[in-house]
């Protein structure tokens, strides 16, 4: 047999793959800090009427890996959800790569926008 | 009330909203916002929040079934989600910028408009005409499978459903919904894409839609973990046994009955809006 070849199905399957893969990934991480989160703060009142805005430490990456290796059940939850929030991105990038192999060069182009746009929600300074 | 109560409380809402969402296809974040704000007065940013994590959740873990059976379109979704992400990030920056009581009211008429839009009869497209100009140069025109063997299937109306797509965007990053009922109108309808292939691709693009606006609702400090954790937990459940008892149920009574809630919830946020108790 020939070497596979990059169709549009063998893309779909393996991006199908990486989604499914991401949100377990994302949804364990994001319960086990749950369990630690409850454990550690179960019994203390909560009241969410009034908006502060997350401390700096729950909103960049590095805080949050920071506060996750500290064992901070929240962190380790925002680390899932970032987790979570990386896994279309993922496949964002996945494809920009399956469309050069198909070397489908407009859609190459295509899907770099749509990362730049992903990254820059993510990483940019506003 | 505690935090083990809090959670308890907001997951099992979550897991209902998430199987109702589901079955339905209207998705859980049309349910889980008001759920938050009106039942457990959270903020609604907090809501938005993390309803926008609990839809990236339902989008991709239904995507990777939906992906295998070859309906979905990857370059028209590809195409469309240059409009959605650029969308989604002006949502998010209008969020930032307003009450959330005028986010409460924008939300009740984007319920009510998406309960118009499920209760409505579909109009059939026509069959195969031929494809436009702009749809054969980006290449969406594309096959699918259908009983009869495979289909082929041509693009029409890109300008207006790339609009479309753009409104769709900026409704998913203020409202923190996947806007999957303005996205299959802009496809099925404006573009003339077959229903399965665009309920597939919507679901598709919803996920990388959400997470455009959910980085900046993240940096911003609008994404809780305390209560986005029950809710992307409790949604994603809730959508994997939906989908599990999608086929034996029955789909047109509770069709009806979702659409009469989100009718009730709507009219709910846009009084609670009004008179500014949110």
């Amino acid at each position: 047999m020939s070497t596979p070849r990059w169709d549009d199905l063998r893309i779909e399957v393996i991006i199908g793959a990486l989604l499914r893969t991401g949100v377990i990934l994302a949804a364990s991480v994001v319960l086990f800090g749950a369990v630690v989160y409850v454990a550690h703060h179960g019994r203390e009142v909560v009241d969410y009427s009034t908006f502060h805005g997350e401390p700096e430490a729950l909103r960049g990456v590095t805080g949050i890996v920071h506060g996750a290796l500290h064992m901070s059940g929240r962190a380790i939850i925002q680390l899932g959800l970032l987790l979570l929030i990386a896994t279309p991105v993922a496949r964002v990038a996945f494809s920009a790569v399956a469309f050069a192999l198909e070397r489908d060069y407009l859609y190459v182009g295509i899907t770099l926008f749509v990362l730049a746009v992903l990254l820059y929600s993510l990483l940019g300074s506003h | 009330m505690n935090i083990l109560e809090f959670s308890a409380l907001v997951a099992t809402g979550s897991v209902l909203a998430g199987f109702l969402g589901a079955l339905t296809g209207l998705g859980g974040g049309v349910v889980v916002v008001p759920m938050l704000a009106l039942l457990f007065h959270v903020d609604i940013r907090y809501a938005i929040g993390a309803s926008l994590v609990s839809v990236i959740a339902t989008s991709s873990g239904a995507a990777a079934a939906y992906v295998r059976e070859g309906y979905s379109n990857i370059r028209i979704g590809m195409f469309l989600e240059t409009a959605t992400t650029v969308g989604a990030i002006v949502g998010a920056a209008i969020a930032m910028h307003v009450s959330g009581n005028a986010i409460a009211i924008v939300f009740g008429v984007a319920l009510l408009y998406s309960a118009y839009l499920s209760s409505r009869s579909r109009v059939e497209h026509g069959e195969s005409l031929p494809p436009t100009k702009l749809a054969t140069k980006f290449r969406l025109n594309g096959t699918y499978p259908t009983a009869e063997g495979i289909q082929s299937y041509n693009v029409r109306g890109v300008p207006s459903g790339y609009g479309l797509m753009f409104g769709a965007g900026v409704l998913s990053g203020l409202l923190g919904i996947g806007s999957g009922a303005i996205k299959v109108l802009a496809m099925d309808q404006a573009m003339t894409i077959p229903f399965k292939v665009s309920t597939t691709t919507s679901n598709f693009m919803i996920g990388v839609t959400a997470a455009a606006s959910a980085g900046l609702y993240l940096k911003s400090g609008y994404i809780a973990p305390g209560v986005a954790m029950p809710v992307m937990l409790g949604v994603l459940a809730g959508s994997l046994i939906g989908a599990r008892v999608l086929v034996k149920a029955r789909v047109k009574v509770l069709r009806y009955v979702f659409a009469a809630v989100i009718v009730v919830l709507g009219f709910e946020m846009i009084f609670s809006g009004a008179t500014g108790r949110l």
